[in-house]
């Protein structure tokens, strides 16, 4: 047997798991002498234009204004301040749009198998329309196109309580007042019950066959006893109201219009690929299992609830997940809008002001690599937990 | 004796459930909740459709050399008329756009003759992938036999956005097969590697990895080296698109069941064969939904080029509108621009559906 292995025509050139191993140390030497070329190219690059390195420069004065923050900033503040404002607000957009996509999504992934077929069509332009229109040109239209040709202040479109125009949105502000810490504990205080009567109740259900309608219940007692505890405490929230004064619109809240339109854009745009999410996975649940439900007597409601939507969850979550992130990603287009996140902050007005390209740059790759991380994480557990739990 | 049974003629359904009436009934008002979707339905169509038919169409201006001649009070499709060409090319030289135009000419007459059934299809190919690129280099940016030559600033409008999508197709594809081989192999270092750039790539906007093109590249050349921004944005956004590119293969490949692979080697055909023959053709057959996606995507995504100072379709619209003649054109503008890529992206989703079908071999599960 060894005679026959070890025989002459079978070189070690001849060995694929030989030949493995040359290809890949010729390839790791390849790969390590490439970025070494580049890393002394680029050496020797900043040491003529000397431009210095490090991150010493967060600890620096910005100098420039960001327009939109929602923490304390003035242009006194230093890079490392400016890319924290700019951190949060990519974080905002990004979460702010993932909720409203899904809402969107859903809705017209259900309107797409209605069985009206007026609205069943309406959705199908929809989504058709949207997800084949770059997203970038999206954003310019609601930007340039729709908020841009909203009145001056003076003539602001009124609503309610808000007020719409050039600047943007502006609604009531809610203000807090002494004792809104009686109305908070009262919330937690509903909620941590809530989530006991849903423990109770399943438990109730597995051993008795009984069921309590717990969600309704809790949503109830939530409301119900955050109210209580506004009344007792005195309602203890004021709000700010918009005032119109002669040419501008003062008090309140504002969405600025970048703003407005970065997320319009992306939940809209989001919205339509989450909706094809949705249809596939509820197209993907056998009917026979619909039929069963029926036969057992379940009421429609009920059937979507527990039967089809917990087996087309199984096929939609990975890919939600991955149109999640790239919403995330996607955030980065309202630096073309001059909305102030992290693109537009950091590998924008700081870069071209302190020259360390390699610094920012790296620092945005890092962000967004963990922002996309922590979603991934986040839905993988979400998928574990209602995947299929064979015996 | 026998009595002769004659089936009388069926009945013809009842009235109330065939023809339009039944269906407006089915379709339409089945329920409480169906009759008031439909009204709703009816309601959105009578803010939206109205309105738009009549601005885009009814009160709107055709022709004219300005924004004086759109009186109509509805939309201006003039501005649209005026700057066309440089819709089309960018501030590509009028009198040179012909150039553009043979290589576009010459591409469809190219990708016709795969039609006809005598030419060899391999050196077809060949000639698509290798030969025409160079000569379409050369009509593009002049230099030799007497063309006049075009820098590549001037580039620009459909034809850049074009030229983008199709180079990253092209250029993304065979990459994005070795990185999902690469990530399906069983050699460690290789293997990592591609993990490595495959996740790091995913992971990080589009935009990075353009600023990093245009920005981070020079610094990273020796002194005196340096090449052509369209360059570096092209390698940009095949890099980018290839990582994309090889997570759907990797799809592909993990659905192909086990035993091909082991009658690929017990025909003793060695790893290249066995892929190239084997494996690669029911992968990328499985995939092909994905991989148009994935250059739809890339289609659109081209317009980003504008954030990095070029200027694609999107770019050259943006650009328009500013023209202080041309003043409130805004939308005329994007309503071109993504009519434009409506159809391209429409169009290719379209052509992959009749592709799919086309290659179906009729393994279904019934």
């Amino acid at each position: 047997m060894s005679d026959k292995t070890t025989s002459s025509n079978k070189s070690l050139l001849n060995d694929a798991g030989t030949r493995a191993l040359i290809f890949q140390i010729v390839l790791l030497a390849a790969v390590v002498f490439v970025g070494y070329y580049l890393f002394s190219n680029l050496q020797a690059n900043r040491a003529d234009q000397g431009i210095s390195t490090g991150f010493a420069f967060l600890n620096q004065p910005a100098g420039f204004p960001v327009l939109i923050h929602l923490i304390e900033y003035t242009e006194a503040d230093t890079y490392g301040r400016a890319f924290f404002v700019a951190l949060i607000n990519t974080v905002v957009i990004s979460l702010m749009g993932i909720v409203l996509a899904t809402i969107i999504g859903v809705v017209m992934g259900l309107a797409r198998l209605s069985n009206n077929w007026l609205v069943a069509r309406l959705a199908t332009v929809y989504v058709e329309t949207l997800r084949n229109i770059p997203l970038l040109l999206q954003m310019f239209f609601w930007y340039f196109a729709v908020l841009a040709a909203l009145p001056i202040p003076k003539n602001s479109i009124v609503f309610a309580d808000f007020f719409l125009n050039k600047r943007g949105i502006y609604s009531p502000n809610p203000m807090i007042q002494d004792g809104f810490g009686f109305v908070v504990a009262g919330f937690v205080l509903s909620i941590v019950a809530s989530i006991a009567l849903v423990v109770w109740a399943k438990k109730r259900q597995t051993k008795t066959g009984l069921w309590f309608p717990a969600y309704w219940a809790s949503l109830g007692m939530i409301v119900v006893i955050t109210f209580l505890a506004l009344a007792a405490s005195g309602f203890p929230i004021e709000f700010d109201l918009p005032q119109k004064s002669r040419f501008n619109v003062t008090g309140g809240m504002v969405l600025p219009p970048e703003f407005v339109a970065v997320l319009v854009a992306l939940s809209t745009y989001t919205g339509a690929f989450i909706a094809e999410i949705v249809r596939a996975g509820i197209l993907s649940v056998n009917w026979g299992q619909t039929e069963a439900a029926r036969s057992l007597g379940l009421r429609d409601s009920l059937t979507q609830r527990l039967i089809v939507l917990p087996q087309a969850l199984r096929v939609i979550i990975p890919p939600l997940t991955s149109q999640f992130l790239n919403l995330a990603k996607n955030s980065s287009l309202g630096a073309a809008i001059a909305y102030p996140e992290l693109v537009a902050v950091v590998m924008g007005t700081t870069l071209n002001q302190t020259g360390q390209a390699v610094e920012s740059i790296g620092l945005c790759m890092l962000v967004y690599g963990t922002l996309s991380l922590t979603i991934s994480l986040f839905m993988n557990w979400y998928n574990k937990k209602m995947s299929l739990t064979e015996r | 004796m026998a009595i002769e049974f004659k089936p009388s003629p069926s009945l013809p359904p009842p009235v109330n459930s065939v023809g339009a009436v039944a269906w407006v009934r089915q379709n339409l008002l089945s329920s409480p909740l169906n009759i008031f979707l439909t009204l709703f339905s009816f309601y959105v169509l009578y803010l939206l459709v109205p309105p738009v038919i009549e601005w885009g169409i009814l009160t709107a201006t055709f022709e004219g050399a300005s924004k004086a001649d759109c009186t109509g009070g509805g939309a201006c499709w003039a501005f649209i008329g005026v700057y066309f060409e440089q819709f089309m090319y960018g501030l590509y030289p009028s009198e040179e756009t012909w150039r553009i135009n043979l290589a576009l000419i010459l591409l469809v007459v190219l990708i016709g003759t795969f039609a006809v059934k005598t030419v060899n299809k391999l050196f077809l190919s060949i000639g698509i992938l290798i030969i025409y690129p160079v000569i379409a280099y050369f009509l593009f940016a002049g230099g030799v036999f007497g063309l006049e030559v075009v820098e590549t600033s001037l580039w620009g409008g459909l034809f850049l956005t074009t030229l983008i999508g199709v180079v990253g197709i092209v250029a993304s594809f065979p990459l994005g097969i070795l990185l999902a081989l690469g990530r399906q192999s069983n050699m460690p270092i290789a293997k990592s590697i591609c993990i490595v750039f495959i996740e790091t790539v995913r992971a990080v906007p589009l935009i990075t990895i353009l600023f990093m093109a245009s920005v981070m590249i020079p610094l990273f050349l020796p002194e005196g080296m340096n090449f052509n921004k369209l360059l570096r944005v092209l390698i940009g956004i095949t890099l980018f698109s290839s990582a994309y590119m090889a997570e759907v293969i990797r799809g592909g490949l993990q659905a192909i069941p086990k035993g091909q692979y082991e009658a690929a080697d017990s025909m003793g055909l060695n790893y290249w064969q066995s892929m190239i023959l084997v494996i690669l053709p029911q992968a990328l057959k499985l995939v092909i939904p994905g991989i148009v996606n994935t250059f739809i995507g890339l289609f659109k995504d081209t317009t980003l080029v504008y954030i990095v100072g070029m200027f694609d379709l999107l770019g050259r619209v943006q650009a328009a509108t500013h023209d202080s003649s041309w003043l409130g054109t805004t939308i005329e503008g994007y309503a071109f621009a993504g009519f434009v890529f409506w159809a391209a992206c429409f169009g290719m989703s379209r052509y992959s559906m009749r592709i799919e079908r086309k290659l179906e071999t009729g393994h279904k599960r019934n």
